[in-house]
């Protein structure tokens, strides 16, 4: 048999979906959002409201956040989530408060939204006394246990099992709460994610497990790092699974309210592959190569902020100036936030060694 | 006092823990219907039925996570590794997010959970199967790890692990399952985490030795002691929190010391006890402090080879000959 030449060995990743030559290429494939209003989706005009203020909240404090770090107000990883929004939103406002949530790094979003507020969260970034962790977490770690948001986790996939475990938790107290446990397209291609779901299904965990596709497992696309589609990891475990357009609040809403409902009713796990897009790098250092311009910009003209934006003017819900009152409210209130964060304390050094134990007077060694 | 097996001592733990609090539960492979993998957990699914006693699949990293969001979620897991050789694959949860995250949250999550399992080699059943741990995991900051001896201080320790609201890793010995010992019948035994023991007292040498080791050094000192030496053996029982004033104390009275562990040497429980003792006892030494390891060398097959590999009483005899200065 004839060796095969060098030039023909090739290890770059065959995954799905083809190069098209000319054409913009996409992160991800939106499946089409819901036709549905937002009455019946039993969504009052106050819930939208408090939607839009709640997204463009995350928007604003994200984009002074960059503003702060780049002027080195802080240092560590920095993981926007902007152009996310509509998924976090879409999520709390349709489970049970005291369902609980748990994330990956891109937390930001996910914490404002369950009750960190700006001023928590910009203080925590700023690695101040007054931040949500106290200074001990940082940008990736974000948490406020007491609305079950269980926090934001650093290591890819670690957090999934551990979500399945919220929902263990849940079934045998049989305290009817659910669990969601959010996480990158990378994230799925980590073993924890399949060790999870098998066990999820064995045992009948009340969990939703939902990766939040934003095209990207850092600089590679989905299609170079993963075999079939995403949300075809559920087949193989036997569990009930659905795509869902992640740039539209009101197709997160619908799906989250209809899945949690099932879970919650049967008892059993939930895959959600969402679709959405990340405007910014991975983090703060990323040059963005690995995309185009054009890519960009095909998704911020459905950004899901004006999307909403655009609902709430043409069903007359808003006028123009009661928008802009919200936005110069949450304006103000990002801008406190980063005054409050700067003005705000480091931890002091004696609280070096805190919170390493339950106890009072733990033994460290030495 | 009862006669009983380790595994019965350790059984007597779990289930005394499990009557007395319902957020206790044991998960792991085999622990249910098979009744566990060395017996371990036999009649318990009987007695708590299937919503507490729970067969998971060959998933460690998967089960362990699981036990990390259930004990943050107010439960409080018993998760039993089959060997810690299994739960390397399981590292991620106990040593990045079991230690860490109530750190990271600035004290929102507690994190109740007990890791459990046997530890170290047993017999012939090649590299993969033969490590020692214990010291690995006491080097990261949040956990706390106890390795024993005897079923005594298997039932007061794992007591004590299982009401710890901390991330506890307690350690055993699949050769020691059998083992039978006087275990107190005292109700309530508990024994505090970080407490060691002088398991025999003698004036010329201290042996500190904990696990597997512990008999090692017994055997050891049952011979030197034939031969006019008197060896002091202290069993740390908990490895970390390290109860060092014990060693110390030792030390004054014997001034020579060799530290018996079962894992390899670099960065090893006897290289940190060795550390501690210069900075601690220094003036008190009359030889430098020697150790007996396993050598830096993976576990082989071949029983001549094992035998070679294994810390033996010769190897502690001749330890202490040499602080001893009888060789």
């Amino acid at each position: 048999m004839a060796k095969k030449k060098n030039d023909d060995i090739n290890f770059a990743p065959r995954g799905r979906g083809t190069e098209k030559d000319g054409a913009v290429q996409k992160g991800v494939d939106l499946p089409k959002p819901t036709k549905k209003k937002h009455k019946s989706l039993g969504l009052t005009e106050d819930n939208l409201k408090a939607m839009y203020e709640q997204m463009y909240l995350q928007r604003r404090f994200e984009e002074r956040a960059m503003q702060q770090y780049q002027k080195g107000k802080f240092g560590g990883f920095l993981h926007l989530y902007i152009g996310q929004e509509a998924v976090s939103t879409g999520t709390v406002f349709a489970l049970n408060d005291d369902d609980d949530i748990i994330t990956a790094y891109r937390d930001h979003g996910w914490g404002l939204c369950r009750g960190i507020t700006a001023n928590e969260g910009m203080a925590e970034l700023f690695g101040k006394k007054t931040g949500c962790s106290k200074g001990k977490g940082g940008s990736m770690h974000f948490a406020k246990t007491e609305n079950h948001f269980w926090g934001g986790y650093g290591i890819v996939g670690g957090h999934i099992p551990i979500g399945g475990g919220l929902a263990f938790a849940n079934k045998y107290n049989q305290n009817g709460r659910i669990s969601a446990t959010f996480f990158g397209d990378g994230a799925v291609d980590q073993g924890a994610l399949h060790e999870t779901f098998n066990i999820a299904n064995l045992w009948g965990l009340p969990a939703i497990f939902a990766v939040e596709n934003n095209g990207y497992s850092m600089g590679t696309a989905a299609r170079r790092h993963t075999v079939t589609e995403i949300v075809d990891r559920a087949k193989a475990y036997g569990m009930k699974s659905k795509v869902v357009n992640g740039m539209d609040v009101f197709s997160v809403y619908e799906a989250m309210k209809e899945v949690s409902e099932e879970v919650r009713e049967n008892s059993e796990p939930y895959f959600l592959e969402i679709r959405t897009y990340r405007y910014r790098g991975h983090s703060m250092s990323d040059p963005q190569k690995y995309r185009t311009k054009e890519e960009l910009d095909e998704y911020q003209k459905i950004d899901p902020i004006e999307r909403l934006k655009t609902y709430l003017k043409d069903n007359k819900i808003m006028k123009d100036e009661e928008i802009q009152e919200i936005e110069d409210k949450v304006e103000q209130e990002v801008l406190d936030a980063v005054e409050f964060a700067d003005n705000s304390d480091f931890p002091d050094e004696s609280e070096l060694y805190d919170d390493m134990f339950a106890e009072e007077e733990p033994y460290f060694h030495n | 006092m009862a006669e009983l097996q380790f595994r019965e001592a350790i059984r007597e733990a779990i289930d005394e823990e499990m009557a007395r609090e319902e957020k206790v539960f044991i998960m792991g492979e085999e622990v249910a219907e098979y009744n566990g993998a060395y017996k371990v957990t036999e009649g318990l699914l009987d007695k708590y039925g299937y919503k507490r006693v729970i067969d998971t699949p060959i998933s460690e990293l998967g089960f362990s996570g699981i036990g990390v969001g259930a004990a943050m979620n107010g439960l409080r897991p018993i998760v039993e590794f089959m060997t810690f050789n299994f739960a390397v694959l399981a590292a991620d949860q106990i040593i990045n997010h079991a230690s860490k995250a109530g750190y990271m949250t600035g004290g929102q999550i507690t994190m109740p959970i007990v890791f459990r399992g046997a530890n170290a080699s047993a017999g012939q059943l090649g590299a993969t199967h033969s490590v020692a741990f214990d010291s690995m995991y006491a080097h990261f900051p949040g956990l706390k790890v106890i390795y024993t001896s005897e079923p005594d201080d298997a039932k007061g320790l794992l007591k004590s692990a299982i009401r710890d609201d901390n991330p506890v890793l307690f350690m055993e010995s699949e050769q020691m399952y059998g083992m039978k010992g006087e275990v107190s019948e005292e109700e309530d035994y508990i024994i505090p985490i970080g407490k060691g023991k002088v398991k025999r007292e003698g004036s010329d040498v201290t042996v500190v030795a904990h696990g597997k080791m512990y008999h090692v050094a017994k055997q050891a000192a049952a011979q030197l002691e034939k031969d006019g030496v008197d060896v002091e053996i202290i069993d740390p029982r908990t490895v970390k929190p390290l109860d060092l004033p014990l060693i110390v104390e030792s030390i004054k009275k014997t001034n020579r010391c060799v530290v018996v562990d079962e894992a390899h040497p670099f960065a090893g429980f006897a290289a940190e006890i060795g550390f501690l003792i210069q900075r601690e006892a220094f003036d008190y030494l009359d030889a430098p402090v020697q150790r007996v390891t396993l050598p830096d060398v993976n576990a082989p097959f071949a029983k001549n080879l094992l035998d070679a590999w294994l810390p033996s009483p010769k190897n502690v005899i001749d330890a202490v000959n040499q602080v001893t200065y009888r060789n």
